[in-house]
């Protein structure tokens, strides 16, 4: 593909690479200056900020206006990854990060947020003469990804894992997928749209994805299929393909979201809140028996009976059903266990898929450690949306460019839910996977924590992330025990809940090891799940959720954060334009990477945030029960914390609920 | 003279003040950019001023925020990078580790220390502009490594 044909898509330099449109972000004036003389060297047309929500505002205005963007990771307005991962999920332009830093965990966490590449100031002008690759490697994928082949998912990934040093690398590779994928590329664009020759992205907005989700539920999520789903939808020109790919990501978020949706269903239930993903977090109670220490003792028998009750289960181990069950009007339903469970197999079941892609892998690359790459996959899964996200990242992207509909499907449905609901969920997830033990652990980050945490080079995340609010007490609670004995009260205990879902207990198990695998390894692991566990409960419902499903439960973690209940007041406040943002990139699919990046974020603004207060003090009670929960924890971490977490989850989903709209609505308004 | 600029420069290479990147520097300017290095350098005491100041106030406080020390300093560091100052970045980063262990002396003796070192620079950054400035527009002196 020559240059020419890659910028046929209306930029058409003359003589490429000069003329590359970059948007330099940078807080310090003076390396923003030199910044911009370097780049004006290069011959590239240079804007300038030192703020990153009018960069973000620049961006959105109009998205054509960029080609690249490079970006300080140290920002006070907002934190580099989180900018990192707004920009990939909503605009799907390359993001170089720079810092002073060139620590691998920072760059590590640059490229799970999606960073095309990680540049050490003071930079050279050498390295900015070669930046103009990731345009081009861009361009080249973004059609593919549309179809979210395994191929793309590769593809983004090595994108993504195009760091500085390593471009040569990765170009390499990316060269060598891309010409498959041209191959591939310019058939999927015969075959599916001969119209024209390049597949127009659908934009999923929210109006869109509300008739998706009516239509889906209308049917019956078993029921689901595409041709029916566009039948009813009766969009014009929107494709049996659209939606299948839209179906797949919805798929994947109800698993995310079923399995915090678990844990928040018994606080939905209890708060009655409408969504269905926060009945599934119900489910989560009955995950709460394993462990009779929490006193939340809601998730103990219940949840249990939930679990056990395979009618969901059931469904949730196959794959698809999963995705059923994960279904909003499934969800409702109080399957606990099922939810959960659901999630956890949507989890693992997700992760099959996503195992293949690359994505997951390099999702968690830092995290794999010591999971292995099911765990990933699985923990992949949870995030489900996002790990699936993750392979479509540039599709869903696409689809989800609506920022208010940026959540990708997943967070399209809780955009639809509420807010709320996908705090739930999150939580939920998270919850969960916080309490597993160390597998469980996993499970539990894989709500968000674990994502976030693995991904976010495990302790920075979660130290950061979930220490912000209150997380101190928990994480120190968290981070010792509760991981590690509930690897997902379902997988250890030998998945009683999940008894129905085998496949469950093993995504549990998986995506409590592989989120929390990282954390498990270090310290920091624990803390990272602490502050899932922690963040869940009080914030970050919907940071879980999302981390969980993005590879970068980071993101998860800062969604949540934000939206959690308590989180959500400051979330609000403090990032409002953030966590919708965040959602919404969340969703793009930016999960994989993205997803984390924006946990990150969360995690960071909330921390940042701490002095909201609100959210830390509801979280840090919640913290604090989830702390005794936990703590005891001998064999049921998983559940005291999913009991905990629900019950905060409850508390706070009823509070939340507000937010989570009021976010939202944010979303929606920005 | 411009064989005395050059020294002047080689001097304070030498005696670790400038490093590498103060050459990337006058390597971007050009006709297009005639007083590059003196803009950047300019901008950099300007805000430098402003974070040391911070920096001060923040050192008064009790018990000290080392983490809002550690922020500002990461600041003051990357700038101080960027134009090659390359003392006050070593001081910078002994400061930001002293932070990192919580060690309140540590940081203060630092920073006594940042503060000498940034107003020598200054004073010898200044001669070496004023005098370039009188040898005329003269085409950015050679390397002097």
């Amino acid at each position: 593909m020559t240059v020419e044909k890659i910028m046929s898509d209306g930029e058409g330099y003359d003589d490429f690479p000069a003329g590359l449109r970059v948007l330099a972000v940078d807080d310090n004036p003076i390396c923003l200056k030199l910044l911009e003389t370097l780049l004006r060297k290069c011959q590239y047309h240079v804007t300038t900020t030192s703020q990153a929500r009018m960069a973000l505002k620049m961006l959105r205005e109009n998205k054509d206006r960029f080609d690249l963007v490079i970006s300080d990771v140290h920002m006070p307005d907002m934190d580099g990854f989180k900018l990192l991962e707004l920009v990939g999920l909503e605009m799907d332009l390359p993001v170089i990060m720079l810092s002073e830093n060139g620590d691998p965990k920072l760059v590590m966490k640059g490229v799970t947020h999606g960073a095309c590449d990680y540049l050490v100031k003071p930079v050279r002008i050498e390295e900015l003469r070669n930046i103009w690759q990731h345009v081009i490697r861009k361009k080249r994928t973004k059609p593919k990804n549309q179809h979210g082949s395994a191929d793309q998912g590769n593809d983004n990934q090595s994108s993504g894992e195009g760091n500085g040093p390593h471009a040569d690398r990765n170009g390499k590779c990316n060269r060598k997928r891309k010409d498959e994928e041209d191959f591939s590329e310019d058939n999927e664009n015969e075959n599916e749209d001969p119209a024209a020759s390049k597949k127009p992205r659908v934009v999923w907005s929210i109006e869109l994805h509300r008739k998706f989700v009516a239509a889906v539920s209308q049917l019956g999520i078993e029921k689901a299929v595409p041709k029916r789903i566009l039948d009813l939808m009766n969009v014009e020109g929107l494709t049996r393909e659209n939606v299948a790919s839209h179906l797949q990501k919805y798929r994947l978020y109800l698993k995310r979201i079923s399995s915090v949706a678990s844990q928040q269903a018994n606080m939905v239930a209890a708060l009655g809140v409408k969504d269905s993903h926060f009945m599934r977090m119900a489910p989560f109670e009955g995950l709460g028996d394993f462990r009779p220490l929490s006193g939340q003792g809601r998730l103990g028998s219940a949840a249990l009976s939930h679990y056990t009750t395979g009618g969901m289960f059931g469904r949730l181990n196959t794959p698809n059903v999963n995705l059923h069950n994960l279904s909003p009007s499934t969800l409702i339903q109080p399957n606990h266990g099922q939810n959960i469970t659901n999630s956890i197999s949507a989890l693992g079941k997700v992760h099959p898929a996503l195992a293949s892609t690359n994505q997951s892998q390099s999702l968690f690359q830092g995290i794999p450690s010591s999971l292995e790459l099911d765990q990933l996959q699985q923990i992949k899964c949870g995030t489900g949306m996002a790990s699936f996200n993750a392979m479509d990242n540039s599709r869903l992207r696409n689809k989800f460019s609506d920022p208010g509909a940026a959540i990708n499907s997943s967070s399209n449905i809780f955009n639809s839910s509420t807010n709320m609901m996908l705090h739930g969920s999150y939580q939920q997830t998270m919850s969960g996977g916080g309490f597993g033990d160390q597998s469980s652990q996993n499970m539990a980050s894989l709500n968000l924590d674990s994502f976030n945490v693995s991904v976010n080079s495990s302790s920075r995340l979660l130290d950061s992330a979930t220490i912000q609010s209150s997380t101190t007490q928990p994480a120190s609670l968290l981070s010792t025990e509760p991981f590690h004995s509930q690897p997902l009260p379902m997988s250890t205990t030998g998945n009683n809940g999940f008894s129905n879902d085998p496949y469950l207990q093993k995504n549990a198990i998986d995506i409590s090891s592989t989120t929390m695998s990282l954390p498990l390894e270090d310290s920091r692991e624990m803390h990272y799940q602490q502050g899932l566990v922690g963040d869940i409960p009080s914030q970050r419902w919907g940071e879980q959720g999302q981390s969980y499903g993005h590879g970068s439960t980071a993101t998860f973690g800062s969604l949540n954060a934000h939206i959690p209940v308590s989180g959500l007041s400051h979330s609000l406040d403090h990032d409002s334009g953030i966590i919708n943002e965040k959602m919404g990139v969340f969703t793009n699919g930016r999960l994989g990477g993205g997803a984390s990046t924006l946990m990150l974020q969360n995690g960071n603004e909330k921390l940042a945030s701490e002095s909201r207060g609100m959210a830390n003090d509801s979280f840090l009670l919640e913290q604090q029960k989830i702390q005794s929960v936990f703590a005891p924890r001998s064999d049921d971490p998983l559940d005291a914390m999913m009991n905990a977490m629900i019950k905060r989850e409850q508390e706070e989903t009823i509070a939340n609920c507000d937010f989570g709209f009021d976010e939202y609505s944010f979303e929606s308004g920005m | 003279m411009q064989r005395q600029l050059a020294n002047m420069k080689q001097t304070l290479f030498d005696q670790g003040y400038l490093d590498e990147q103060f050459i990337q520097l006058e390597e971007l300017q050009d006709d297009a950019n005639p007083n590059f290095v003196e803009e950047v350098v300019t901008l950099y005491y300007r805000d430098s001023a402003r974070l040391i100041q911070n920096i001060e106030q923040a050192l008064e406080k009790s018990p000290l925020d080392f983490s809002k020390l550690e922020c500002l300093m990461h600041q003051f560091k990357g700038s101080s990078s960027s134009i090659g100052a390359k003392r006050v970045k070593s001081e910078c980063t002994q400061f930001k580790e002293h932070c990192r262990v919580g060690n309140a002396d540590g940081c203060k003796r630092t920073f006594q220390q940042l503060k000498k070192e940034y107003a020598t620079l200054k004073k010898k950054v200044e001669v070496y502009f004023q005098f370039a400035r009188q040898i005329g527009p003269v085409e950015k002196a050679c390397r002097s490594k």
